[in-house]
């Protein structure tokens, strides 16, 4: 019985020209798992697989053609611009703390402060005299690239900060930690949080579209220069009115 | 004439074992060494600033945190293991022994993620209610461990215990001696090696473990400077940043592997001799 | 010490480690109970015959449990020969010596080497340079590797504890080598060689870091064993690490659970009940 599974498993070999990867940032991850779901329901002989890595990953495993389509949170690097670069969406980065935490605004100045340690205490923000915890992204993140220029300029991350490799495990520490702040994608936000207005505004669809809030950045999808066809037509549908309906739905900022 | 063929099949099917470790071992050596040797060893070793995006490479925070899991793993998981083990082996009936030692063998069955699971959700808020911190920390890391450890090391030092020579107990307790006397000054010292060996074998999965930790350490970079602070294993490390790591990041990862490689391959090469030596 | 008898002493020693032994047993005993009280009210037929939906929040497990399937299979089908084979020329067609030596050398150091690197090895060697990318066959291939030294060290032991009796009367009968191997000294040695492929299949249930690396995380019924696929434990990591659907994390721990402890109770009686009839 186990032989025969096997064989059924190996009657396709790699069928490449049906499948498609799309792997990266897992900010659109999720967002994307949702768009391939719709997807392949109206397309049931395509297979799209979608991993997680990092908008980094994604772009190697792009370039390697280990991914036909890589996700990315942040703009390309110097050295990345040889990769197609189609933006598919906006999303903002919004800051969140524990529902506990009384305090609402926070300016750019004094998020440097924090992750760069310099700023060690609640006391500082006008909160009671308790150590900040400050969570970020691990390094290979586009969204740590992203919270990095726009927020930190010229100041490095601290070595002291935790560290989490998605955006749902900072959601989780900062929901269940009173003294924790971090930084996630705004499409990722829930209740279990508090998001904080930056310089006095609070991230919404609407300051987000209008980049009224400073926080936002593109979500991207690179691919090489020759693409299959079943990858091209998928892309028609995240950038078609359908395909961001549903991204629009989930709480990003479509392209129009 | 069959039976040459066969046995040359099964030759070439044994030799696959050790064809397969000197593949991974070249193949890691190969991918990680060049950047060990262009930062220099001890560059790699003794330097604290792990950046790898900006080119530098030294993982000494990490092995420090690394060994202090490990050692405060060891530190919390041994005593309670040998306890257990003495427990069952001497005073134990043995009816109950025939339940016990294969439940606690289960338990070694456990997947490390449900482990790290539990950690995260009653560990560590007790910790950073109780005593400070992120409660994502060393301590967490540390104890984590010890438990998982623990059914590894309680199973080997019972089949130690129990391989003493009935004789030597007896001997004993014929001169006089309490039972815990007798075990405490007769049979501990007879089956040190086989003990020796379990705690040894507990610390090779103790140092390689990844997903447990990843979820309960909080995986700052910061050498840790007391048990509340989050650490940075090399496993986690490895773990965290392999998935988008290019060039020399990536080759650094393996040269942290190859570490990492070296001192397992060591401790069990030590167990093991120490197991033959009995 | 000197002011306690010897025999309060030992008293109070025997408190001790009896507190100790209960703390220890209290502990492990209640990781089993908080997962089972949580998660085995999620465990219906729907939610092992359903595919997960909207990233793992609805739905069911039936994708991962494929998934899961498939990589013990493929892992299996490769470790096993392999590991057999090794044994069997271990035992029958050597003697102790320096090949003997350092074959059982390279098998004991590959049995050491963390998971971890071997994820580093499966996604360098199969998810890159064999171009196979994240897939269920990568995952299955790095995870023989891995249960290669388990199969080979239990399949020796049973061999060897075939007597050499049933081997002498054999070749008297005028059976070949191959022959008594197949005919007479697995069947006897089947019971630990199953063992110990049972056990390898609780260990390979455990895996994850390994199978991120190189199976990835698709949420996708896997159709073929060239595709991503997302395996019990890796969906358990998954659910818990982002919050996602803690009744679902709790149900997906109990599966992986009730599994394991399924697979060891039965390799146990296994192991007992041949032991019995064969001594």
């Amino acid at each position: 019985m186990l032989c025969g599974t096997l064989m059924a498993g190996c009657s396709r070999g790699p069928a490449k020209s049906q499948s498609i990867t799309v792997a990266g940032s897992t900010s659109v991850q999720p967002f994307a798992e949702k768009l391939t779901e719709i997807y392949m329901e109206v397309h049931p002989d395509l297979i799209i697989n979608v991993q997680g890595g990092g908008s980094t990953a994604g772009i190697t495993s792009c370039r390697s053609g280990a991914a036909q389509i890589g996700t990315c949170s942040r703009e390309l690097r110097g050295d990345e611009k040889d990769l197609q670069r189609i933006v598919i969406a906006y999303d903002g980065i919004a800051i969140i703390v524990h529902p506990g935490n009384p305090i609402t605004n926070i300016s750019i100045e004094q998020l440097q402060g924090i992750f760069s340690g310099r700023t060690r205490s609640w006391s500082e923000l006008g909160w009671a005299r308790k150590p900040i915890h400050f969570v970020t992204r691990e390094e290979g993140s586009g969204t740590r690239d992203a919270f990095e220029h726009l927020v930190m300029g010229k100041n490095e991350i601290s070595d002291e900060a935790l560290v989490q490799d998605s955006n749902g495990s900072v959601r989780e520490i900062i929901a269940h930690d009173p003294q924790a702040v971090g930084y996630i994608s705004f499409g990722v936000i829930n209740h279990q949080v508090k998001t904080l207005s930056v310089n006095s505004i609070l991230p919404t669809l609407k300051t987000i579209k209008t980049k009224q809030y400073q926080l936002t950045r593109p979500f991207l999808f690179v691919t090489r220069d020759q693409i299959s066809p079943s990858t091209k037509k998928f892309i028609g549908f995240v950038l078609g009115t359908d395909g961001q309906r549903i991204l629009e739905h989930e709480g990003l900022i479509g392209i129009h | 004439m069959k039976e040459k063929i066969i046995e040359k099949i099964l030759m070439i099917l044994a030799f696959s074992a050790i064809g397969l470790l000197l593949l991974i071992t070249v193949f890691i050596f190969r991918e990680g060494l060049p950047v060990i040797l262009k930062s220099g060893l001890p560059d790699f070793l003794f330097s604290a600033k792990w950046a790898p995006t900006k080119g530098r490479f030294g993982i000494l925070s990490m092995i420090i945190s690394s060994l202090a899991v490990t050692f405060n793993a060891i530190l919390l998981g041994v005593p309670l293991a040998l306890a257990c083990a003495i427990t069952l082996a001497e005073f134990t009936p043995h009816r109950w022994v025939v339940v016990l030692k294969p439940t606690i063998e289960l338990l070694a069955g456990i997947p490390s993620v449900v482990f790290g699971f539990l950690g995260v959700i009653f560990l560590v808020p007790l910790i950073r209610e109780y005593l400070g911190g992120p409660g994502l920390s060393l301590l967490a890391a540390s104890i984590i461990l010890a438990i998982m450890i623990l059914p590894t090391i309680t199973s080997i030092s019972i089949d130690a215990l129990q391989a003493v020579p009935l004789l030597y107990k007896e001997g004993a307790l014929a001169m006089g001696a309490t039972h815990w006397q007798a075990i405490r000054y007769v049979l501990l010292p007879a089956a040190r090696s086989g003990v020796v060996t379990a705690i040894i074998l507990g610390m090779a999965r103790a140092i390689g473990e990844t997903m447990a930790v990843i979820m309960v350490a909080g995986n700052a970079l910061k050498i840790p400077g007391s048990v509340l602070d989050p650490v940075r294993t090399l496993t986690s490390t490895i773990a965290l940043e392999m998935g988008y790591s290019t060039g020399d990041h990536r080759q650094a990862l393996f040269a942290a592997g190859i570490i990492l490689f070296v001192f397992i391959m060591g401790l069990n090469i030590l167990a093991t001799t120490l197991m033959r030596r009995k | 010490m000197k002011f306690f008898s010897p025999i309060v002493w030992q008293l109070m020693v025997k408190t001790l480690l009896w507190s100790l032994t209960g703390l220890t047993i209290g502990v492990l005993f209640f990781i089993i109970f908080v997962v089972f009280v949580n998660g085995l009210p999620q465990l219906s037929w729907e939610f092992l015959s359903t595919n997960p939906a909207d990233m793992g929040r609805s739905g069911g497990i039936l994708a991962t449990i494929v998934s899961t399937l498939y990589l013990i299979v493929i892992a299996l089908v490769v470790a096993t020969p392999l590991g057999l084979g090794t044994a069997i020329y271990l035992t029958e067609y050597t003697r102790e010596g320096p090949g003997t030596r350092i074959i059982r050398f390279g098998t004991e150091c590959l049995a050491g080497i963390p998971s971890i690197i071997l994820g580093l090895f499966g996604f360098a060697i199969f998810v890159m340079a064999f171009g196979w990318g994240w897939s269920l066959v990568s995952g299955g291939l790095t995870l023989s590797v891995m249960l290669l030294p388990t199969i080979i060290r239990t399949s020796e032991e049973s061999i060897l504890a075939v007597p050499l009796e049933y081997r002498e009367v054999s070749f008297s009968l005028g059976l070949g080598k191959w022959q008594t191997i197949t005919r007479i000294v697995l069947p006897s040695a089947l019971p630990g060689i199953a063992t110990g492929i049972v056990l390898s299949i609780a260990r390979s249930i455990g895996e994850t870091a390994v199978i991120i690396f190189t199976a990835g995380s698709s949420l996708r019924f896997p159709n073929t064993i060239f595709e991503s696929g997302r395996t019990l434990a890796v969906h358990f990591y998954i659910l818990a690490r982002e919050g996602i659907s803690m009744p679902m994390a709790y149900g997906t721990a109990a599966i992986l659970i009730v599994v394991i402890l399924a697979i060891n109770i039965s390799a146990y009686l296994m192991m007992r009940y041949f032991l019995k009839k064969y001594s």
